[in-house]
Formats: structure tokens, sequence, C-alpha cells
């Protein structure tokens, strides 16, 4: 299997630019995510990976190979679509061994093949089956076999989960997972649900107006966003974001703002000389906030009781947050609790370009 | 009279004008048209004074060489206009089914012919036909070629009302199929290219089967409306040349205005009317079994 290049990829609508430069590497075997809010050319994106859309400029290599205008048929893919796109006149086993009929192969080994994929996607025993008699999620699995017989070098999916209900949801995301370990094929997967992003990729890119924000490893978006955007867009309940000033008080830098002061580490000293006595964007996720400790002092405005976790709303100065804890003692609204955050937790961005310091 | 009774009577009230008009502009005419086909009916009579003779008029016509041959020459017509319509459209529908500057315009030009009165076109057409005068000719002597006897030949005859007929009903059939063909799912024709399917197969294997349903119905209001076409033939050549293009609605007005035998003219309509009926039935039936499936997947998709 080839790695994946997008060389300077752009795309225009008439007088409209969706994408402007795009560039991206997807290495041999690699689960990649395409993730960012509606209208933010991902899908654009893999549509043009797939030769459903027409490239304006730049080149799509495929291995050696600059597909950017063959037909998709040239291009060694199978895709996965949003409304599942099933032959509605074919029936299961028809719809899976569409493609292996149109390239001639023979008839008993496409039965064969069919076979095989419909066991493994417990789809046996609907083979004969028209879509229109199956369910949601038995139809997202014939679109998932009708890629697999093909044996393509690159799967593209297009928010395929995005029509099933949430249990079905987070089932289909096991079996996917489970799958991609099985082949390691190149896949290029869209979804706009960061949940999805972190769970299936090997590596994420998050786009935003069709630039890339960031790409890198779920751990790295978590850990250390590149860009304010990046870091409220990744991870469940999403980052407080709040207005600080840094300041250097006796070779300790801190980032104080209204109702807090929180030392940061030496480490970041260097890298933060610049901004001292300059307002800075702090961002702290719901699970940086440690209970007890007394730095801070803090109402609970509302407790959203999720299970192990609870979210707690409440407010530091003027400024709403969200904290995330152990659902151990039980919360009363109104109630104050004292919590601290290490300064480790906290991430800091340019308020005027939003990007990480 | 009680709340629940009346509530079921609301409906037909409701239903009762529409009924009324139908039962006197639809089953009234039928009825006379029924009755008199078992007449002895001569126009200078009135209906009451014309004979019964039964069945008579019906065991005439199967008879009748010149009836046998109108009849002949109707599902002739009607056989070749529909099928020669049904690729044009369909193909046209095909061809013209994409995104390119221009194409609105180019799709209400090809309407046209469906809107202008038939009458007009048979006029039209006769004038283009004209052995000496009519454009065809002319170019065709102008090119050097000897004129073409369009509408004094019998088999010529019969091909200029087909291409007259095809002219103005095609575009019927082109705007059915390109709605149809535009309502067909964009992204099951994607996924076909993805398999690898080309222009061709897309068109064979995933557009025609999605547009079937379509399809059928269209031919089927086709197949009918062939059946009754009157305007245009008669314009253009009457039935001739001899009983060449004399369609039955054709030989139903000769019969009842040259020949005056309106029992003969009233029997005929009658076998029309059979033979529309059961094409009308194979539509209903038709129309009813694809909602009847519809209606099963529906049930079984929500009890899965």
């Amino acid at each position: 299997m080839p790695e994946i290049r997008l060389q300077n990829l752009r795309k225009d609508y008439g007088a409209v630019n969706v994408i402007e430069n795009l560039n991206l590497e997807m290495a041999d075997g690699e689960f990649t995510v395409l993730v960012g809010p509606s209208g933010c050319g991902k899908s654009t994106t893999l549509r043009m990976i797939a030769g459903l859309e027409s490239v304006t400029g730049g080149e799509i290599m495929i291995g050696d190979r600059d597909v950017s205008k063959l037909e998709p048929k040239e291009r060694d893919l199978a895709m996965v679509f949003q409304d599942y796109a099933l032959y509605p006149h074919m029936n299961v086993a028809k719809n899976m061994s569409f493609a292996l009929r149109l390239a001639r192969m023979n008839k008993s080994d496409i039965e064969t093949r069919v076979k095989e994929v419909a066991a493994t996607l417990d789809l046996t025993a609907y083979l004969d089956r028209k879509p229109a008699e199956l369910s949601g999620g038995q139809r997202q699995r014939v679109a998932m076999g009708r890629a697999l017989v093909r044996d393509a070098g690159t799967f593209l999916f297009d928010e395929p989960l995005s029509n099933l209900d949430a249990k079905l949801r987070g089932q289909m995301r096991a079996e996917l997972a489970l799958m991609s370990q099985r082949i390691k094929k190149n896949m290029i997967y869209v979804t706009h649900d960061q949940v999805e992003a972190m769970t299936l990729g090997d590596k994420i890119v998050v786009m935003k107006f069709g630039e890339i924000m960031q790409a890198g490893t779920p751990e790295e978006l978590y850990r250390s966003p590149a860009n304010k955007f990046v870091a409220g867009f990744i991870g469940s309940p999403t980052m407080n974001f709040l207005n600080a000033e840094l300041s250097d008080e006796g070779g300790v830098i801190i980032a104080r703002g209204d109702g807090f002061a929180i030392p940061l580490p030496d480490s970041r000293k260097g890298a933060l000389q610049a901004h001292k006595g300059r307002s800075i964007h702090l961002g702290i996720r719901p699970s940086g906030f440690v209970e007890g400790g007394g730095g801070l002092k803090m109402p609970v405005i509302l407790s959203e009781y999720i299970g192990a976790q609870s979210v707690l709303i409440s407010k530091l100065g003027d400024q709403q947050v969200a904290i995330e804890v152990n659902s151990v003692a039980p919360i009363r609204v109104g109630e104050e609790r004292e919590f601290t955050v290490q300064g480790d937790e906290v991430h800091l961005f340019d308020p005027k370009t939003e990007v990480a310091l | 009279m009680s709340i629940a009774s009346t509530n079921r009577m609301t409906p037909y009230l409701f239903l009762a004008p529409a009924g009324l008009v139908l039962a006197f502009a639809l089953f009234y005419p039928i009825c006379y048209m029924i009755y008199a086909s078992f007449l002895d009916w001569n126009p200078s009579q009135r209906i009451g004074e014309a004979d019964l003779v039964g069945l008579r008029n019906y065991f005439k016509l199967f008879g009748d060489p010149a009836f046998r041959e109108s009849l002949g020459v109707t599902l002739k017509f009607a056989a070749v206009v529909v099928t020669v319509e049904m690729f044009l459209g369909v193909g046209l529908a095909l061809l013209l089914d994409r995104n390119i500057r221009g194409m609105s315009v180019l799709r209400t030009l090809f309407i046209l012919p469906m809107m202008i009165a038939p009458i007009v076109v048979g006029l039209m057409w006769r004038y283009m036909y004209h052995p000496t005068v009519g454009i065809f000719n002319k170019t065709l002597k102008s090119w050097g070629f000897d004129g073409v006897p369009w509408l004094s030949n019998g088999d010529w005859a019969f091909a200029s009302v087909v291409i007259a007929d095809v002219w103005q009903w095609t575009p019927f059939i082109f705007i059915l199929s390109l709605a149809a063909l535009q309502s067909l799912p964009a992204s099951a024709i994607e996924a076909s290219k993805i398999d690898g399917a080309t222009g061709w197969q897309q068109i064979i294997y995933i557009k025609l089967p999605l547009m079937l349903p379509v399809l059928i119905v269209t031919l089927l209001l086709r197949l009918i409306d062939s059946f009754k076409v009157l305007e245009v033939i008669l314009v253009m050549t009457n039935g001739g040349p001899g009983l060449s293009t004399e369609i039955l609605s054709l030989r139903i007005n000769r019969t009842a205005s040259e020949f005056r035998e309106l029992g003969e003219a009233a029997a005929m309509s009658n076998l029309l009317l059979i033979v529309l009926l059961i094409l009308t039935f194979t539509m209903f039936i038709y129309n009813k079994a694809q909602d009847a499936r519809a209606a099963r997947l529906r049930r079984v998709e929500e009890e899965a």
C-alpha cells in the first residue's frame, strides 16, 4: 500500500475558494481522520481524493502516481458514504459484488469473496435482501462490506456513522476499529465528531475554513494543541478559556486573572519571557481542576451527573467554567468547593493569533 | 341525526358536487354511447326513432376488413411511435442530464413541440411535407435527389405521420425521464463510479433500473394517448392514401360523419374504450403493486 500525499491542493467553486493550499502526508497503512466543523472542507478534500470532485490545483499522489486527473475507478479505492449509497434495486450480495462483476472476476471467486466478507460482518443471513428491507445498522454494514470485498489499496469513509443512533454508532465504531487493525490499509475517515476521531485515528487532521489547524496523533492533539481552535475542538467536555495576564513574581511566572492566580512551571519560563505583562488566553481542561488544596474557591452553579464522573458548572470571577470531578461525594448546587490547577495543566494562547505559547 | 352519523356523511357531502359533474359529463355520455352501439341509427333520426339491433353492429365490425385494417394501423402506429419516442426521450434525458451552461434553455426548447396545438402541428408538417413547396423535398431537390412522396405513398405516409408524432411527443417522455433521472440518489451513482462503472455501465446497471417505475408509467400513458391520436393525422392525410394511415379514431369519425352509421361508430368507440381501459387498468394495477411493495418495505424497516 502506498502512502498518500496531498500537495498544494486547491479547490474553487466558481469564484468561491474552499480550499486554498492544502498539504498533507499520510503514511502507508495509516488511519487518518479528517475532522472539523461543517464547512471546513474535510468532505471536499475526501471527495477530491476519491475523484468525485475535480481538483482546481495541486496534486494528489498515491505512491508515485499523480491521480488528481484520473477517474475514480483508476485510483484503486473503495468508499463508504454517509447515506450508505447502496444500490436500491440490488440485493445485498449483488450490492457487495457489483465492483467485482464489473471487473469481470470469475463467478465462483466472487461468491467466495462475498461470503467471506459477509461472514465477518454478520450479513450471511441477509444476502438475498434488498437494502430497503434492512435496518440502518445492517445497511451500514453492507456499505462497509461493499468496500471490503474490493480489496482496494485505500479506503475512504465519509461520515459513515452519522446516520446511526448513539448506541449503534458506538458499536460500529468499535467494529471499525477492529477492522482497521485486521486489514492494514490506508484509511481516510471524515467526521465532525471528535470522539470518533480520537478513538479511530492513528493520525487526526483538524481542519477549519479549508486549512489544516493541526495534524498529529490523538494524544499530541489533546496534550499539546497547536492553537486555541484545536484546543477547543478536541476533548470533551470542551476546554475552558479564561482571560489572564502573565507576571513575574519573585522569579515565578504567574497567570493572573479574575479570581485566580496560577503559578506556571519553570520549564516554560523561557518561552513565556516575551509575554510577561501582556494579556493572554488561558485554557484549562475540565479535568485539569483537582479538588482540594484551597487554591480556588468556586461555587457550584449546576451539576451534571454522568456516572462515574460529574461535570460541575462553576464561576471563576465573572467567567463560567466546567469542571470534571469524580462522583464520589454528593454535590449540592450552591455549595462552595475548593480546587487547584497544576501549572502544567494550563494551556496558553496568544490572544491575537490564537497560537499556543 | 346523531353527531357520529353526520360526521360519517361529511366526506360524501363534500364529494357530491364533483360526483354530480362526473355523472353528467362522463357517465351519461358513456351510457349514451353504449346504448347507441346497439342501434341502427342515422344522424337524421332522433335516438328514440332508431331501431334496436342488438349486437349486430359489433358482429358487422369484426367482419369488416376496413375496420380490421384500421385496427391494425392503430396498433402498428402505437407500437412504432411509443418505441421510437421511448428510445429518443430517454436517450435525450440521459444526454442532457448534466450541468452545462445554457442547458436549461435547451431543455425548454426541447419541450416546445408538446405545447403546440395538434391541429397546428398537423398543418405545419403538411406544409413541410408538401411535394413541391415543402422544405423537405425542396432541400432534397437542391441537393440533386428526387423528391419523396411523403404523403401520397402509403408507406411513406405512415412514416410521415410517425415522424410528426415522434416530433411532438418525444418531449413528454424526455421531461418525465429527466425528472426521474434527477431524482435518483446521487450517492448511489457516485458509488458506482468508485466501484468502477463506466458511463454506459452506470446507465445500464444503475440509472435505467432505478428509473424503471417512472418509465413504465410513462410508457403506458403514451400508449393510451397514441391510441386516441386524431387531429394531426386528420389534418395531414385524413387517413389516406387508401387506408394506410387511417387509425381508429379517424375511422370512427368517418363512420359517423361520412357513412352516417352512428351505431357502428359507437360500437367502434366502445371497442377502443375497452382497449384503453385494459391499458389504464394495467397502469393502475402496476401503481398499486408499487405502492404495496413500498408499504411492505416500510413495515419491514419499522420492525427492524
